[in-house]
């Protein structure tokens, strides 16, 4: 079954036409990139998707369920998690607690439980626990676990941000723009998280990315879309030959 | 019938006219500082007593003047000094209370609480000065009766309605054309950008202190005019209520606030004719909250997007 | 000593001190007053602290919940208990009151819970300064709904709580009131920590830092507005029963705006998010009250005028979003926080 199956979506904002008749299918396990000018409906997009909006026109399925509906915490609890262009950390909790607040959809305890401190209470707060010092660990941030969010650096920021992301345990993880504002040294160890992350974890990648180099060098397959629309589709090598691609960045060179 | 119910609007025509003065004010300085100015409904209530002072001092009662002006100069004297008083009492209350906390760059909601506080000194500072004793307000001009349509209607109701309705028109003029108002709308949307280029802020801010205070002032002296008796709670629900009818009407926009404040005393003036002024709030409340569910901004607001 | 019992021992050695003051007459009447008072305000500011400090909202309202809890408790415990010239013979008889009280609390407790429901379904898709003007008609619409109902005495008020209690000090004589208020504090600081410590309970603190992120990272934002503002509510109805039964007298002039003041003053004269500052504003604010009383109307002045200089000098609160703990290190081995 596939992962994600977008049959023509569509999205207005009013008049606007934000999203328009998209399709896209991924298998699972892909690492592919959604590029395009500034303003083409790219997060639009990963709206839809992560729930946030609902489309006008089109349907999303995630893992063959059809998400139209759904509130994005539902959406979420099947298995897509993403980040944010702008970060969206909790500031006044720590990173732990960042971590930990993300596992909301599996806690696996009632406000009873909560309230009583039953059995169950205790056993699952201590997995959680767990789980969320095991993946700090795992990405080699267990010295962070009792930071907050604002006294890290930016490109730090990022990476609990991904690593929040990743406490879903998502079958598909949404980066949105995850180079933006990066140094370019930060931005190489980035691509190696990714790649990493990618080899590490049992999910599919789709990322929102400005940066050629990153998505040159990381994506198997890449969407470009300009106006809400698909303008082309393929492999890193066909996009940077495409003559559409280059006249929707650069403009017409006739003009 | 008929007459009744012009009867019964125009009451609510005149109610909704201090409503809405008052909900303007409230809007103002929310749209520039998104502060909700608390103490506004006490700074209405300074007003009637300031008018009341202004004019009782003009009639010669303390000796300071020679008495005998005629009332309608007594009037016209009184209602520029009530302003400008009134919004002296503003612009204070932002400068020792509000400016300090605002520099610090407290939360805002501490902002509020100190507005709430405000309100309270307000009222009680003027329950320890001036006693509990309500006082009455002089009648300055002779009452004229209009016949409307089978409704008698006072001259004072009418000035109080068409005071509203210039003052609106006046401030519209302000906010949209005037520089100072287009500073005005720039700060509320980015306080921070508004210093960089070249706006001074600070006399920004004061300025829509100024004018929501002195239409508090007005609005208080009108009111005092029309119910002559004035005691240091007045302004509490007057206050309060203005402030729910300039929400649902929509804070960020002057317009939602006007309409807000007159649907707020049509509610009132209709659930009370029809069912029992007991209960006036419990209906009316209650509608309002149910507008505020359907439509979670206001009539006039416009709904936030957020982005993401 | 363990860790888990130190807490509980430590309460209960305070509430026998208590009692013993109170059996020797340290503690007058007087002073038992100005405690029970004081343990109610502490219900107030902690309950409100869950929704205006950890939630980030601003409710105006919580003197209507507190209301709600007042009239039910009294009404509850009357017709139980009270002949009445409305609700007949008592069901009950008076033996057995105070076995019966924490039954009455709770049903104040749950009906102002579901009295919440009106400001919590609107703020699923209300946020802000337009939700505090719903938590404000909420709070007018209960206190005048309270007005026109006769049979709890509309505007006049409702009163015989006074012999319930009196029912149940001829049984034991102990000071009753000074206990169940120390209970219900107790109960209040040990549900409301609970529940903000745990992960469950972080979710509403993720609302207030950045609700589109709660959402999305899988929080279900309607649910948690929904156990944060019942949860918030019920307390408050716990200490208007509480009220009810101290006072022994119940009238909706009790629950005006002005309480609602007092309850916002102290939540944030304690600082947003923390327990112990909603505590120690609660008792700061109640000693305030009263060695104030001498000054009579000028008390509405200098009260606000203090609160306004010390928000000056700590514009985040006595204790900003710190807890005891955080400054007392050393006292965590006392007690534990999972």
């Amino acid at each position: 079954m596939a992962l994600l199956e977008i049959t023509n979506l569509t999205q207005r904002f009013g008049g606007l036409l934000a999203v328009n008749d998209l399709s896209v299918h991924l298998e699972g396990r892909e690492l592919c990139a959604l590029i395009g000018p500034n303003g083409a409906g790219k997060t639009t997009v990963f709206n839809l998707v992560s729930g946030f909006y609902q489309p006008s026109d089109g349907s999303i399925k995630i893992g063959g369920v059809d998400t139209r509906g759904m509130k994005p915490h539902q959406v979420t609890a099947l298995g897509v998690a993403r980040t944010f262009q702008n970060i969206r950390l909790w500031n006044d909790m720590t990173v732990l607690d960042n971590i930990k607040v993300s596992q909301h959809y599996r806690l696996g305890y009632s406000l009873m439980d909560s309230l009583m401190r039953t059995r169950r209470y205790i056993d699952r707060e201590a997995a959680i626990d767990r789980t969320a010092m095991e993946l700090l660990e795992f990405l080699g941030m267990r010295e962070l676990a009792n930071e907050f969010p604002p006294n890290l650096a930016y490109g730090t920021q990022r990476k609990v941000e991904i690593a929040r992301a990743l406490s879903i345990k998502p079958k598909l993880l949404l980066l949105d723009e995850p180079a933006a504002g990066l140094p370019s040294s930060d931005v190489v160890e980035l691509i190696k998280l990714i790649e990493w992350i990618h080899k590490e974890f049992d999910l599919a990648i789709w990322m929102i990315e400005h940066q050629m180099t990153v998505v040159m060098s990381l994506c198997q397959w890449i969407k470009v879309i300009d106006f809400g629309a698909t303008i082309a589709e393929g492999t890193p090598e066909d996009i940077r030959n495409n003559p559409v691609v280059i006249r929707a960045y650069l403009g017409d060179e006739n003009i | 019938m008929l007459e009744t119910i012009i009867q019964q609007g125009v009451n609510a025509l005149q109610l909704g006219s201090y409503y809405s003065l008052i909900a303007l004010g409230y809007c103002l300085v929310y749209g520039v500082l998104l502060l909700i100015n608390f103490a506004h409904g006490d700074i209405f209530m300074v007003g009637a007593y300031i008018a009341f002072f202004c004019a009782t001092a003009f009639l010669g009662h303390y000796g300071l003047i020679d008495a005998g002006m005629p009332g309608w100069i007594v009037l016209a004297l009184t209602v520029p000094l009530t302003m400008l008083l009134t919004s002296g009492v503003g612009i204070f209350i932002e400068r020792v209370a509000y400016r300090p906390l605002r520099l610090k760059g407290a939360n805002r909601l501490y902002v509020v609480i100190t507005a709430l506080m405000m309100g309270i000194i307000l009222q009680y500072g003027n329950l320890s000065m001036l006693g509990a004793s309500r006082k009455a307000f002089p009648n300055l001009v002779p009452r004229v009766l209009f016949e409307i349509g089978g409704a008698t209607v006072t001259s004072l109701k009418l000035a109080s309605i068409v005071t509203c309705f210039l003052v609106f028109g006046l401030l519209q003029w302000i906010v949209t054309r005037t520089k100072i108002g287009m500073a005005m709308r720039a700060v509320s949307y980015d306080k921070f950008a508004v210093p960089l280029m070249g706006i001074p802020l600070d006399i920004v801010i004061v300025f829509t202190f100024f004018l929501g205070s002195s239409m508090a002032g007005l609005a208080g002296l009108l009111y005092a005019m029309n119910f002559p008796v004035l005691d240091p709670f007045m302004g509490a629900l007057v206050g309060w209520k203005a402030f729910i009818a300039a929400v649902v009407g929509g804070i960020g926009d002057i317009r939602g606030a006007f309409i807000g404040g007159f649907l707020l005393a049509f509610l009132e003036v209709f659930v009370a004719a029809t069912f029992s002024s007991e209960l006036r709030d419990l209906i009316s409340f209650t509608i309002l909250l149910g507008i505020l569910s359907w439509k979670p901004t206001g009539l006039f607001g416009k709904p936030r997007t957020t982005k993401i | 000593m363990s860790p888990r019992l130190t807490t509980p021992a430590a309460l209960f050695a305070l509430l026998l001190g208590l009692m013993a003051l109170t059996q020797t007459g340290i503690l007058g009447q007087y002073e038992q007053t100005i405690l029970s008072t004081m343990g109610i305000y502490m219900i107030l500011a902690a309950s409100l602290n869950l929704v205006n400090g950890y939630m980030g909202e601003f409710s105006v309202g919580h003197a209507g919940f507190m209301a709600v809890g007042a009239y039910t408790s009294s009404v509850v415990g009357v017709y139980l208990f009270v002949p009445d010239p409305f609700f007949g013979q008592p069901l009950l008889p008076m033996d057995l009151a105070y076995l019966a009280f924490p039954l009455i609390l709770a049903a104040g407790f749950v009906a102002a819970a579901l009295v919440g429901l009106l400001v919590a379904i609107p703020s699923f898709k209300t946020r802000g300064d337009y939700l505090a003007v719903i938590t404000l008609a909420a709070g007018y619409i209960v206190k005048s709904a309270l007005e026109n109902i006769d049979v709890v005495g509309g505007p006049r008020g409702f009163m015989g709580m006074k012999k319930v209690v009196m029912g149940m000090e001829e049984m034991i004589s102990i000071p009753w009131m000074l206990i169940w208020i120390f209970i219900g504090v107790v109960f209040t600081v040990w549900i409301l920590r609970r529940f903000v410590y745990s992960t469950y309970g972080k979710g509403v603190m993720a609302i207030h830092q950045d609700e589109v992120a709660a959402e999305i990272m899988s929080v279900n934002t309607n649910k948690m507005k929904l156990v944060a503002f019942m949860l918030s509510s019920g307390l408050a109805g716990l200490a208007g029963g509480l009220y009810a039964y101290l006072i022994g007298f119940v009238n909706p002039a009790s629950f005006t705006i002005l309480r609602s003041t007092e309850c916002l003053v102290m939540v944030y004269l304690g600082g947003m998010g923390s327990l112990t500052g909603s505590i120690l504003a609660a008792a700061i604010f109640t000693l305030m009250l009263e060695f104030l009383k001498p000054l009579e109307q000028l008390k509405w002045v200098a009260i606000p005028m203090l609160l306004i200089v010390l928000m000056q000098f700590r514009p985040e609160g006595l204790m900003g979003n710190r807890e005891l703990s955080d400054i007392f290190p050393k006292l965590k081995r006392f007690y534990r926080f999972k």
